[in-house]
Order: C-alpha cells, then structure tokens, then sequence
C-alpha cells in the first residue's frame, strides 16, 4: 500500500543523504521524496512516498527514527490529511493545439505561466492522480518535458507534527 | 546501557583557555576517562599526534595497520564495557578502518573513532589523501560528523561519546579537517548534552511487563532466548537471577556467551546453525519464549516461515534496547523496549510478588523431554586417533585456564569450536565478531583484552587463513610486550568453506586449500616471540601449560590438527534450526 511519511529533520548536512542511504541499502522503495526548510530554519520538512506491507512500513518508520538527525517521523496515513504535488509541463503549442491546450488546462484548473510563439509550460497542483488524469487528457505527441515535485501532505484540522 | 553507565566528565567551569582543536581532542579524550587511544598517524592527524607527544593522561598505542587499531579499540570495549577510541588519518587510514567500524557496527560495540581529514579548503578537490570519510562510514557508523569549524569541536565529541554508549550502542566517527585541529578556540567541554533528534528510551513499559510475567507463568513448555543484548546491556547477573528464579531452560546466542553460565545444569548450550539439539528442539517448540537482547537473526532461528509455521501457536516476548529489533523477522507478542538490566529488574520483581509460581508439573515434563533431546549428547566427537581433534585443543584450554580466560576468535570453524567447547560462566570473556563475521579481528582482539585486562590469560583461538589477515600485529604485540596466547588450529583449509563445499558443492574444494603457509613457529620466533609446533593429541595438554605457565611471553602454538573434521550440528542455510545434520548422520 501507498504511504505518506513526514519526517522534521535536523537541518544539517548529510541528514537527507542519511534518509536516502538508508532506503537504499535496506531494500525500501521511494516514489518520491521532497525536502526543504520549515518556518524553523534549523528544522527540514521531508515527505517521502513509499510503498510496502504494513510489516515493511513499520520497519521503515522504526528505521528511520533511529537515525540521530531525525526529529520525528509520522505516517500521515495513519490518520485524515490533505496532499499536494506541484507539476509543470512545456508543451508543442501552435495552430489549433494552442486553444485546445488553454482550455484543457483551464478544466484542471491549471495555469498556463510561461509561452512563447511555439510553447506554453503549464502549472499544475493537486494530487497525484489529478496530475495523471491531466497528462492523460494531454496528446501525448504535444508533451515536450514534464517536472513534479512529488507529493507534500500535513495532518487535517489539530494533527499538528512539531518538534 | 543508561546514560548514568557512561563515564561521567568533570563539570567544567566557564574556561577561558585558547586551545587548538588538537589539544581539545586530548582534553575530551581526558575527559571521557579514556586509557587507550589505538591509532596510526599520517597527515592529516600530525597537528592531533603533536598533541598526543605532550601529554600523559592517555596511552596511544601504535598498531601495524589501521584495521587492527579498531578491532583493538572494539575489545576493549567489549571486554570493558567502556567505549573504546581509535585515530586514523584520512584516505587510506579511514578505508582501512572500514572493515573496523563495521565489524564493531553489526555487533553494537560502543567505539569513538577520530579521523583526519584535508584542510576544509581542500575538501572536494581531490586532495592528496582526501576521502569522503562522512559518505564511506555512514553505513556502518551509528552516526558521523564532519567538524568544520573548531567552535564546535568539543561539543561534537561528547556527542560523539553520549550517541556511543547510549541506547543501542554503536561506533561514531568524527572527521576532523587538518586545519580544525590546528585552528584554535575557547575551550569548554560540556558535563552533559541535550539533543531533541536523540533520546534512546531506557525504561520499559510497566504493563507489558505485567504481560510478561503472566504469559511466562502460564508456559508448560517455555524457553529463555538470551543475545548479546544482554551482555553489552550488563544484565548477565538479573539474566541468571531471573532463569535460575523460574527455572527454565536457556540458550545464548553466539554473541550472548557467558550471558548466563555455560556450566549451570539449567543452560542447554548455544543455539542457532551450530547450536545444540536441545537447544534447537527446546526453541522450536516451546510455547512461551521470552528473548532478551537478541534479534532472531538467520544465523540463530534459520529460515524465519520455517520457525514460525512450525509451531504457530508459541507466544514470544522479547526485550530489545532497539524498537527496530523487535517484530523485524519474527512476529512478537509483547514487545518490551528500554534498558534490559532495568526490565529484568522490575521483572523479577514482580513475580517475587506475584502469587502465582511457574507450573512446575509442566515444566519438570518439558525438562524430561529435554533431557532426551541433550542424551543425544551432539556435541560428542571422536577421540582415541593420532591426529589433533580441534575441539579436544578447546576443551583442554578451557582446563588449563580453568575457563575463566579471555578467548578471542577470528570467523570460521575454529570460531564455532570455541563457541561450543569453551563454556563461558562469565559475561564479556568470549570476544568474536558475530555479525558481520570478521577474518582477521582474532589478535588485534586478543591485544584490546591484554591491554585492558594485562594480569587476565588471554587466548586467540585462530585458524591458519585468519590469523594471517592480521599477522602484521604480532610486531605491535612484540612493542607492547603483550603475553597473549595464540591457539591456531591449522588443517590447512579454510576450513568452514570447505565443509560447505563437502554438504553442498559436491565435495569440490574450489580455492579453499592453504597452500604456501609460512613456518609459524620460525614467524613467531622472528618477532621475538615463542613458537611452538605441536602435532600429537598427547601433547596438547602439556604445551597448553607450558605456554600458559610463560606468563611474560607470547607463545604462539600451532596445533596441526585433523584436516577434515567438520562442525556439527549443523543447519544448512534457509533451513529451519530444527533442521539439522548431525555428526552421526554422515
């Protein structure tokens, strides 16, 4: 099963290379992994994408919090939260493609910020099936480059994850 | 191991003394109460050995290969129970201390090991010597540091020590710039540190203790498991108080040894791929087993489906430091996380008040039925010939030193031999690497015991392909005068390869044969030490206590010994431990 983990990792050298290592050589998988400053500059937030059994994800999160420059580790799926993933994509835009793009783009609610004669990059948030019904509602021969940024979650309502 | 069983630092007031990263080490090596700094120096650490040259509160000791330097330091701490300290320098030193911090890594070894690094200027530019010592050791370590700049130096190596000794232990390294150790700064070491990323639970839960108790009172068919847990978490004393209070059977591991007493009626000798039937039979198929400071790993409970569907109805419990121990290959019932000495101890006393008492018309049917599995008497080998049986030269040192020596070993037959043969009643007396199972790591062990323990018999039971991973330090135990005692059981084969290759590769000896091997009695000699050739069972005995009674030498014995006698029991690997071929079957 997919799981969210959200990690407050000390802002220290190594520390993500430490989180990275460690999935690597134990054999876990990573979908994806995200990782910049919080509010609290000495404090990293990381979210990791990953999948596995439950037995497997316990491992991880017992694994992970045993490494010294982690803070806390939470699996968001263990309870209610939001999700988000960041995608831009440049397209071939010209001759008809170009209003049929905008006004797909506009069903997604996606925003088109940068063009020129032949090209629109296109911005996009939401979760990751959203982003993967807008590349599949996309002609495929029109994708130039793709770029997500994996997905990011907190806690609904008064889950607050701090230090 | 709780924080308060860390040494403890002088509180030391608000300096104002400029010291230069080098002098900082010294002092916080001072202050750790550290007796030996094993190193070997080179560029990088030259500011840190100018250092070491001035001052007195520490002995270094100069070992031949920087690998050696970190077995050493790793048994010391094993055999202390204090960390233990080793210095290299950059590049080369700290590749060749690999193989030392893993080998202490995968057996939780408490070890501070201090490398040089290239000037920070320099780092990334493919310095002379430069490795990216944080990337090769993060891996192995239980955590590193890269220190760049001196302010941080003092703090970092208290860190350093309390990440060490604390929780589950570990090695931790600390990378020093050449010019951090020459740069200079306001020395104040800190009596005590505080990280909000680290803070090791010690104290178990109460209620799953009470759980504990209840399920072990109510086992007709129960097993006491014990690791090395409990030997590094110094629980060897509540282990035997709470075995001998309920009167169970119990086994240690490889790494548990001298956990509880190996001559006590009640202990079933080691379990695992070449542990006993009883001990095999009685883990298989208790109802109740209670596991202290173990990990259920592939070398003790074999094939974990096998163990787990063959007796699906066993309860176990299990004590661990590491929450990540518990559940990892076999499903546990009530997990306990904290300190093993502190869980033990409220163990045992809540069934000191518990009204209840152990079902003893069921256990006495279970110990019956042991006794049948242990008159099978599997570790019996065959005597009366004119060649050496390796196990009668371990069972005659455990005579000689009337067991209570200090056995090192390096990996292979020889290492399981002295396993089985040398009963160890004391914790913290047998010195092996179990984990990562380390060729090579038997005299450089034998060197931390000497140094740590100088009055103590320490004996290196080696075979002939690992005693010359590490022979170079025969010339450091020649330095140091150290009387150790090495018991080589030579068959001329790499022994433990070779018997795999007999049971499951069709008898082929791809590459396992020693050809070439050196006179080691003239080796030995030429090192300044005593060599001795022996070739005939009836003068084991006699060398034994020839070489034992010389107490200010090193007597290196070789025991020519019988080419193709095999360990046994044996579990083939992906077996389940119920599984095994015995020495009759063959």
């Amino acid at each position: 099963m997919r799981h969210i983990l959200s990690l407050l990792v000390e802002n220290e050298a190594g520390a993500l290379s430490r989180v990275a290592g460690l999935f690597s050589a134990r054999g876990y998988n990573i979908e994806s992994l995200t990782v910049a400053p919080t509010e609290d500059a000495t404090l990293s937030r990381m979210t990791i994408v990953t999948t596995g059994s439950d037995e497997v994800i316990e491992q991880i999160t017992k694994q992970v919090n045993k490494l010294v420059d982690i803070v806390k580790i939470v699996d968001l799926n263990e309870g209610k939260h939001v999700e988000r993933e960041l995608m831009l994509v440049k397209v071939r835009a010209v001759g008809k493609d170009r209003e049929e793009l905008k006004r797909t783009a506009d069903i997604f609610r996606a925003r088109v910020i940068d063009l020129t004669e032949k090209t629109y990059v296109i911005e996009l948030t939401g979760t990751g099936n959203k982003l993967d019904a807008f590349l599949e509602a996309l002609d495929r021969s029109l994708i130039l480059e793709t770029v997500r940024t994996g997905a990011c979650g907190l806690g609904r309502g008064e889950w607050i994850i701090k230090a | 191991m709780k924080l308060s069983d860390a040494p403890q630092s002088p509180t030391t007031a608000e300096s104002t003394e400029m010291l230069s990263g080098a002098e900082i080490v010294c002092r916080a090596l001072k202050a750790e109460g550290v007796e030996f700094l094993f190193g070997y120096p080179g560029g990088a650490v030259l500011v840190i050995y100018d250092e070491i040259y001035k001052q007195k509160a520490f002995s270094h000791i100069l070992v031949r290969h920087e690998q050696a330097a970190l077995h050493a330091a790793d048994a010391y701490a094993r055999a202390t129970g204090k960390p233990g300290v080793a210095l290299v320098t950059s590049g080369p030193g700290v590749t060749n201390a690999v193989t030392g911090i893993a080998t202490a890594y995968m057996d939780s070894i408490p070890m501070v090991v201090i490398t040089g690094q290239v000037p920070t200027h320099a780092i990334g530019q493919d310095a002379f010597q430069e490795c990216d010592t944080v990337g090769i050791t993060r891996p192995c370590v239980k955590h590193n540091f890269l220190v760049k700049d001196v302010a941080d130096l003092a703090e970092t190596i208290k860190k350093a020590f309390y990440i060490a000794t604390t929780g589950r232990p570990g090695p931790v390294l600390v990378d020093i710039p050449k010019d951090v150790s020459a740069a200079k700064t306001l020395f104040h070491y800190p009596a005590t540190v505080e990280m909000r990323s680290y803070r090791p639970v010690v104290k178990g839960h109460a209620g799953q203790i009470k759980k504990a108790m209840q399920m072990l009172l109510g086992a007709s068919r129960p097993m006491i498991y014990v690791g090395g847990g409990a030997v590094l978490g110094n629980a060897a004393e509540q282990v035997t108080e709470l075995v001998r209070m309920l009167g169970f059977p119990c086994t240690n591991t490889l790494m548990g040894l001298g956990a509880y007493p190996a001559s006590d009626k009640q202990f079933v000798g080691m379990l695992g791929m070449h542990g006993t039937v009883e001990a095999n039979m009685a883990m298989q198929n208790s109802d109740v087993l209670l596991a202290i400071g173990a990990r259920f790993d592939d070398r003790v409970i074999g094939n974990p489906t096998h163990f787990a569907a063959g007796n699906p109805t066993r309860k176990i419990v299990h004590i661990d430091i590491d929450p990540s121990s518990i559940s990892k290959r076999v499903k546990v019932d009530v997990p306990i996380v904290g300190d093993i000495k502190d869980v033990l101890t409220e163990l045992i006393s809540q069934l000191k008040a518990a009204e209840h008492k152990p079902d003893g018309k069921a256990v006495a049917a279970w110990w019956k039925q042991i006794e049948e599995w242990r008159s099978k008497d599997c570790l019996k080998y065959k005597t009366g010939g004119d060649i050496i049986k390796p196990q009668y030269v371990v069972e005659k040192l455990w005579e000689v030193t009337r067991g209570d020596a200090y056995v090192t070993s390096d990996v292979g037959q020889h290492q399981m031999w002295a396993a089985q043969y040398y009963r160890f009643d004391k914790p913290r007396r047998w010195i092996n690497s179990g984990g990562l199972g380390t060729m090579g790591v038997g005299l450089p062990y034998a060197m931390g015991c000497k140094f740590a323990f100088p009055d103590a018999d320490v004996a290196c039971i080696t075979g002939e392909g690992s005693i010359q991973m590490n022979i170079q330090e025969l010339s450091t135990c020649k330095q140091y005068h150290l009387p150790i005692k090495i018991i080589l059981l030579n068959n001329r084969y790499l022994g433990m390869v070779r018997q795999w290759q007999q049971f499951f590769h069709g008898d082929r000896h791809s590459e396992s044969y020693m050809d070439a091997l050196p006179n080691f009695k003239m080796l030995a000699e030429s090192y300044g030490h005593v060599g001795m050739d022996i070739e005939k069972p009836a003068d084991v005995e006699g060398a034994l206590k020839e070489a034992f009674a010389m107490k200010e030498r090193l007597v290196f014995m070789n025991f020519i010994t019988d080419q193709k006698e095999n360990v046994f029991p044996m579990v083939p690997g992906g077996k389940g431990i119920s599984e095994m071929i015995l020495a009759e079957d063959l």
